[in-house]
């Protein structure tokens, strides 16, 4: 039982990253990783949402949608609840950390249309998980995507001191940096767990 | 009936949710400064981060808090400088007053040329070739896209620099907006020194270069009675908040780059 939540938690981390492999959630992968210190208060709003989110629509579409038999409205039901999840977090960070709020910026209300989030809702449930394994999948999935966007954003601070050619400068470059770090994660799919 | 039930849920849903964030807004209420939102709306909204904040919100909550002079957005302008100005309730001519002036004085016999361009063309066009002929990457192309734009017959171009006659100028910002190099800004009008480089290349490298750039050897930095001058990426800069028009930079400076306006 154990060792199949740890098998769950090392491949949705690593094997299946949910930014490096799956090309989930990369508008604030992108746009927030300027900073090694924003990227990992970003990770840690993801890590937030994805695992509460996690847990809450695997209750709304056990007890609730299955149990009344709406599951046409699985989508609407879980944007309503990321979206308020979403909003607690950012009324929290406005009071409890101020300046993080300010350098998330747009992207922490676009927490609710990031894909990732609800790709790992949506998965949970197509991938038929106990509540357990979903709320261990979605922590998974959000504590791999901090870990792409932290290593990604410590790379793009040195590529600031860096001398890149003329025509890669700004977003090119980390369009490239980023390919090359999903190219070092394509190394974990040989991994057998 | 089933949209009945389909209703009721997703309702159900959404109020519960609805609640708890009702109930959340209250404990996590944060006390907004009166002055913050006002200046938001004066602000551009373009949320460019122009200024150096994270965007209008940030700033004008700086400008609110007194952190951030009232003319830090670099977008809008005196209009938006006087808008805000009045809100905080600051004397606004201290605002308007400001002049363009072009950060550069590489003339065609201090700058070198990384090659040679015969053609009559204009700054923009010529900036698309690897940044234009200038060997300095922040070099005046002095090819007069600003004399062009102009309305007040303020700006001049001499030996392929250009010039703003500080008499003429209106600080309609045209030529900044037309400058390809963006080396153009609005300094205060009463101040009377300008640091004329805007190369952040280290100074080893600037031999070969330009003869007269900063080679950010930091005499002004020192010398300056009112700690107003800072050297950052390479090149002087002087905060006019602190200028009191003394001269000494202008005395001290080796290489001759800050200049009398």
């Amino acid at each position: 039982m154990l060792k199949d939540l740890l098998v769950l938690t090392v491949t949705v981390i690593f094997i299946e990253n949910f930014v490096l492999v799956q090309f989930l959630g990369i508008c604030p992968f992108l746009g927030v990783s300027r900073r090694t210190g924003t990227a990992l208060g970003m990770g840690m709003a993801v890590i937030f949402v994805m695992g509460v989110a996690s847990l809450l629509t695997w209750c709304i579409d056990t007890y609730i949608l299955k149990a009344l038999g709406l599951e046409y409205l699985r989508t609407v039901a879980f944007i309503l609840v990321i979206a308020s999840l979403v909003q607690l977090v950012e009324m929290f960070l406005q009071k409890a950390i101020p300046v993080l709020y300010n350098a998330l910026g747009i992207y922490l209300p676009l927490i609710t249309t990031n894909c990732a989030v609800l790709g790992v809702a949506l998965l949970n449930i197509r991938k038929e998980f106990s509540l357990l394994q979903a709320v261990v999948y979605g922590v998974g999935a959000a504590a791999g995507f901090t870990l792409a966007i932290v290593l990604f954003s410590g790379i793009r601070e040195h590529l600031e001191y860096s001398e890149i050619p003329e025509f890669l400068q700004g977003f090119p470059i980390a369009l490239i940096t980023a390919g090359l770090i999903a190219t070092a994660f394509m190394g974990f799919a040989g991994l057998k767990l | 009936m089933q949209i009945l039930i389909a209703v009721a849920a997703l309702g159900g849903i959404g109020l519960v949710l609805g609640l708890l964030l009702a109930a959340a807004s209250k404990y996590l209420s944060v006390e907004k400064d009166e002055k913050a939102p006002l200046i938001e709306s004066v602000l551009p909204g373009a949320n460019c981060g122009g200024c150096g904040y994270a965007g209008c919100a940030a700033l004008a909550e700086a400008i609110a808090r007194g952190e951030a002079p009232v003319d830090a957005c670099p977008v809008g302008g005196n209009e938006t400088s006087r808008e805000i100005a009045e809100i905080m309730g600051v004397a606004a001519p201290d605002v308007l007053e400001n002049v363009a002036t072009v950060v550069c004085s590489g003339d065609h016999s201090s700058v070198a040329k990384k090659y040679e361009y015969d053609s009559d063309v204009d700054c923009k066009t010529a900036s698309t070739l690897a940044g234009g002929d200038k060997k300095c990457r922040h070099g005046c192309l002095g090819l007069g896209d600003c004399m062009d734009v102009c309305a007040f017959g303020a700006i001049s171009v001499k030996n392929g620099v250009a010039n703003i006659d500080p008499e003429k100028c209106t600080a309609c910002t045209a030529c900044i907006d037309a400058c390809p190099k963006g080396i153009i800004r609005l300094v205060p009008k009463k101040k009377s020194y300008i640091v004329r480089c805007s190369s952040q290349s280290p100074g080893p490298d600037m031999k070969g270069i330009c003869t007269v750039g900063c080679i950010a050897c930091r005499i002004c930095e020192k010398e300056c009675p009112e700690g107003a001058i800072q050297i950052s990426d390479n090149l002087a800069k002087i905060d006019y908040s602190k200028c009191t028009d003394c001269g000494e930079c202008f005395q001290k400076c080796p290489k001759k780059i800050i200049k009398k306006k």
